[in-house]
């Protein structure tokens, strides 16, 4: 795949007076009818396994359903074309890669330029602990059947792009207060034969 | 009517299907009926059925007739509802329907629910999806839920806040109250995602920036009780505090640091300390230290703790971790043009990275060993180049290749080496080269005149070994075409020469004509060769032949040279000679000339790099120039003289012969400037072959007690002038006279006019920054005449 370009993201900030008060708009840079925000610290997480089946989709900016499905598209014909023992980070478009293999399940995020790679990794490991604990022992079929937990989860976790929540013992409990408050609990907890 | 499937019992059924079309069967049935359902406003198992629409729309299957059904959802009491409700808006809806806007009431309710985690749901799809009418109508909610006690509600009020005022920056004043004491906070949750909002308001507002930098203490605070903190379980990874949290109070340190003395001296203590303690055998480690190397490149710091940073970053690219040397190789591009110097430093190591397994790595050690080159390193740094050109992937070639190319018309340390150069890169990635190369390289060639025998002695023996690489061989026809004569006459003073006839030439051009590897672009380049060599050659006969058989060739392009060529031997045999003469030197086009090399500065008027247009030439009669394009050929536009080419006054052409050679010349020096302790002298050398360019090489010197460090030394000519400013050999001028800085300046002077300089000092000294400005108007008259 020779066309994985960088892009320089031009930020033109727009400056304008007004109550005394100097205001800076981020404009937002238009990439082939893409619509990119600025300045947020993660623009999407992926799940997908080897076989290129979506298990998880997380959008932290809009976009059309087209461009979603395009996004998917490049992330697992990059990520899952990578030798084994390849460092986790690549470049596409303007946007940095970062992803990890756990199991039979990759971890796949889109990070703005200035991010912390290396950070990146550390949040991906811990929603991976945080599925873990949940779950007791995660593994791809946790995920598949009970997709809705793991957003859920997700959602303890981060909000926007951002962590909102570093503790890991703070997550668990407030995914067990939660879930107490399910009126259907049967159907939710159960765990039925895969 | 039977209660709908179950959504694992669902799940589990869809997965047995062995095709996509069982597959699409089975999904198809079951949103049939889940549209039933869905038309009798059943709401027992209303919520059972969007969960499984969810699962299908994952498979990549349309569930668009579900997004009403989420808002219902949402707008039931039950928290069971509510929750798969708001996973729907948040996976089906965006700000792009309408829908959506329904949300809003909705949400405002749940904003205000008695449960939290129901607030939690609400805050939560807001911050994620929220439009901007939405936040506009929602932000005084928001604002009110960041002034509670209720830690869980505050974290997340915080984060919806950075999104409200992403979508409406507008708002971000609302939310200044409620920012004054979050930092107060014991909870990491409240604690970082109040960092975020910190940080967005910053970085939206030079206002807010300016009103938050009083935090700077506090921050810095925080930041050192998590270092010297003990061990908190809930909060460790790996043996670090809240790493998460460390990141991000350094990433708001930068921005509150940068540019402001104060504040980036109150925070050099605390990166030293996380930049020296940080534990960096974990991932986690070196994701903080990376961190804390980002911020004391962006700030005021001191230099000590710049030079920590980029000996950070050096060690980082010795680490074991490939994703650490790929950071590193990242930053260091980065910081390449700011510390240049300090970067150069490690220039070994990077090189070394060229040769690592991992494909991302190779792309930016690449990228920054181009960034790296200069006029000292060119010859070892093209060693390496070369040698990864050979050995990389076919999707480094081409760019390797640019820039190698780039690099050698910069850099080049002679005419040979450049040409030598040129050659190992067509003959190694001959094929990958881009298309523009080609009359790039025959341009430097044609200007390269004393290099004209070597060049078509290397040229053919490349060809008689490989003709398969086309740019290669389109450059190889073009010059046998041009220098047959020096081929065959064995005039090669660079290397053995070698026993060439003119027969054996016109068969290897024939050879071309005839091979299945070539174009139709190279078999018109070795036609037009041939034809050439009619002038140059005494076998004028086999020419004549060859061109008249191609009169009937398939290819129209060369048909309708050959026949052009054959009315030039026919009808027009006495203008052959003069239409067919030697190329002379040609214009460099402005977009890759040696004008990036130009550096001037200060207030003077900078020189400016002018294409001088050859003068006009009379044209001869109109049918030969219908014939003059036939000699195009590339896209370099030749000029048609009828005298031998004398010295051009293409600007171009002379800051090629730059790099030629020096000697001294005899001219006296002289003292530029002497003020303050700190003495400018200037000595002088003629560049040959080319008179019209002074060399001149400054020697700094310090005779105060004290260092003169930074030092940084700026000139700039008159505009009829040109000027060329090489590295400076160091920038610390040392005390009482022990060492001088020297720095080479190349100066053209094509009009002879008397030189004068402006110049431009600034250096630091015993703390201060000091910086002059002053004329030199005293060179001696053999420097300029």
């Amino acid at each position: 795949m020779n066309n994985v370009a960088t892009l320089e993201s031009a930020h033109d900030p727009a400056v304008s007076e007004s109550t005394g008060i100097l205001r800076l708009q981020g404009l937002i840079t238009g990439l082939q009818g893409f619509i990119w925000a600025a300045y947020k610290m993660m623009r999407f997480l992926l799940l997908f396994s080897r076989q290129g089946k979506l298990r998880l989709q997380k959008w932290f900016t809009p976009l059309t359903d087209r461009e979603k499905k395009k996004v998917i598209r490049d992330m697992m014909m990059l990520v899952l074309a990578r030798p084994p023992r390849s460092c986790n980070f690549l470049q596409w478009r303007d946007l940095k890669i970062v992803y990890k293999r756990y199991a039979s399940l990759y971890f796949c995020a889109g990070l703005e330029d200035k991010d912390n790679e290396l950070l990146a990794l550390e949040v991906l490991h811990r929603y991976v602990e945080l599925l873990d604990k949940y779950f007791g022992n995660v593994c791809e079929l946790d995920i598949i059947f009970n997709f809705e937990k793991a957003y859920f989860i997700l959602d303890e976790f981060l909000m926007g792009g951002e962590i909102l929540e570093t503790s890991k013992l703070a997550v668990g409990v407030s995914m067990e207060e939660a879930d107490t408050l399910q009126e259907t609990m049967e159907e939710y907890m159960s765990k039925p034969a895969y | 009517m039977p209660a709908p499937i179950r959504l694992r019992e669902l799940i589990r059924t869809i997965r047995t299907a062995r095709t996509q079309a069982e597959e699409r069967e089975m999904i198809q049935k079951e949103c049939a009926a889940i549209r039933s359902s869905f038309r009798e406003e059943d709401n027992t198992y209303r919520c059972r059925n969007v969960a499984k629409l969810l699962y299908m729309h994952m498979l990549g299957y349309p569930a668009h007739f579900g997004q009403l059904e989420c808002l219902k959802l949402i707008a039931s009491q039950k928290f069971t509802d509510k929750r798969i409700g708001y996973l729907g808006a948040m996976l089906l809806l965006d700000e792009r329907q309408d829908v959506h806007l329904l949300m809003t009431n909705c949400i405002k309710n749940d904003l205000n629910h008695s449960t939290q985690y129901v607030q939690g749901l609400a805050l939560c799809t807001l911050g994620c999806m929220g439009s901007s009418e939405m936040c506009r109508d929602l932000a005084g909610e928001v604002e009110k839920l960041l002034k509670t006690s209720n830690s869980y509600l505050r974290k997340k009020a915080a984060l919806c806040a950075v999104h409200v005022i992403r979508k409406v920056p507008e708002l971000m004043e609302m939310f200044l109250p409620a920012t004054k004491n979050l930092l107060s906070e014991k909870n990491h949750g409240v604690l970082h995602t109040s960092v975020v909002l910190l940080t967005e308001m910053c970085e939206r507002s030079p206002d807010m920036l300016a009103h938050f930098r009083k935090l700077v203490p506090q921050l810095v605070r925080i930041l050192k009780n998590l270092i010297m903190s003990g061990y908190s379980p809930e909060h460790d990874v790996s043996g670090i505090s809240d790493p998460f949290l460390q990141v991000r109070i350094l990433r708001l340190l930068r921005i509150l640091g940068k540019g402001d003395d104060d504040s980036s001296e109150a925070m050099n203590d605390i990166l030293a300390q996380v930049a020296t303690n940080t534990e960096t055998s974990k991932n986690v480690g070196n994701a903080i230290l990376y961190e804390t190397v980002l911020t004391i490149m962006d700030i005021k710091s001191e230099s000590g703790l710049r030079v920590l940073a980029i000996n950070i970053l050096g060690r980082f690219l010795l680490n074991n971790d490939k994703n650490i040397r790929y950071v590193a190789l990242t930053s260091l591009l980065k910081t390449v043009q700011t510390d240049h110097n300090a970067v150069q430093r490690h220039r070994s190591t990077i090189v070394d990275c060229l040769k690592d397994l991992d494909v991302s790595i190779k792309r930016r050690a690449m990228e920054l060993s181009f960034a790296l080159v200069n006029g000292n390193n060119i010859r070892g740094m093209m060693k390496e180049l070369l040698y990864f050109l050979d050995s990389c992937d076919p999707e480094f070639k081409a760019d390797c290749a640019s820039g190698v190319f780039l690099a050698a018309e910069k850099y080049a340390p002679s005419k040979r080496w450049h040409i030598d150069t040129i050659m190992r890169v067509l003959t190694t990635a001959g094929s990958y080269v881009r298309d523009d190369s080609v009359p790039n390289l025959i341009q430097l060639i044609t200007n390269s005149v004393e290099m004209h025998a070597y060049t078509v002695q290397r040229l053919y023996k490349a060809l008689l070994d490989d003709i398969s690489q086309q740019p290669l061989v389109q450059v190889a026809s073009w010059c046998i075409g041009e220098y047959g004569d020096l081929l065959v006459s064995g005039q090669c003073e660079e290397e053995e020469p070698i026993q060439v006839t003119e027969d054996e030439v016109l068969d290897v051009l024939e050879g071309l004509l005839v091979s299945n590897l070539s174009t139709p672009v190279t078999r018109g380049y070795a036609l037009t060769a041939i034809m050439k060599l009619s002038t140059r050659f005494t076998s004028v006969n086999r020419i004549k032949k060859v061109v008249s058989i191609y009169g009937s060739s398939i290819d129209v392009e060369l048909q309708q040279r050959a026949v052009e060529y054959n009315a030039l031997f026919k009808k027009y045999d006495h203008m052959r000679p003069a239409l067919l003469e030697r190329m002379p030197i040609m214009e460099k086009t402005a977009s890759n000339g040696p004008t990036e090399i130009v550096q001037t500065n200060g207030e003077a008027e900078p020189s400016v790099v002018e294409a001088k247009h050859p003068p006009p030439v009379t044209q001869p009669t109109n049918q030969a120039n219908d014939l003059l394009d036939l000699l195009g050929g590339n896209d370099v536009v030749p000029v048609i003289q009828t005298t031998v080419p004398t010295k051009p006054a293409s600007a171009g052409g002379e800051l090629l012969d730059l790099l030629g050679d020096l000697s001294l010349s005899g001219i006296p020096p002289m003292t530029a400037y002497n003020k303050n302790g700190l003495k400018i002298d200037f000595t002088f050398e003629r560049a040959n072959p080319n008179p019209n360019i002074a060399v001149i090489t400054i020697h700094a010197s310090n005779s105060t007690e004290a260092d003169m460090t930074d030092f940084v030394f700026q000139a700039a000519v008159p505009k009829t002038f040109q000027l060329q400013l090489l590295s400076p050999s160091s920038n610390v001028v040392p005390t009482l006279n022990q060492g001088t800085v020297t720095q080479v300046i190349r100066v053209l002077n094509p009009q002879k006019q008397q030189l004068r300089m402006r110049i431009k000092l600034t250096y630091t000294h015993k703390g201060s920054a000091v910086q002059d400005l002053a004329e030199v108007n005293n060179f001696p008259p053999q420097s300029w005449q």
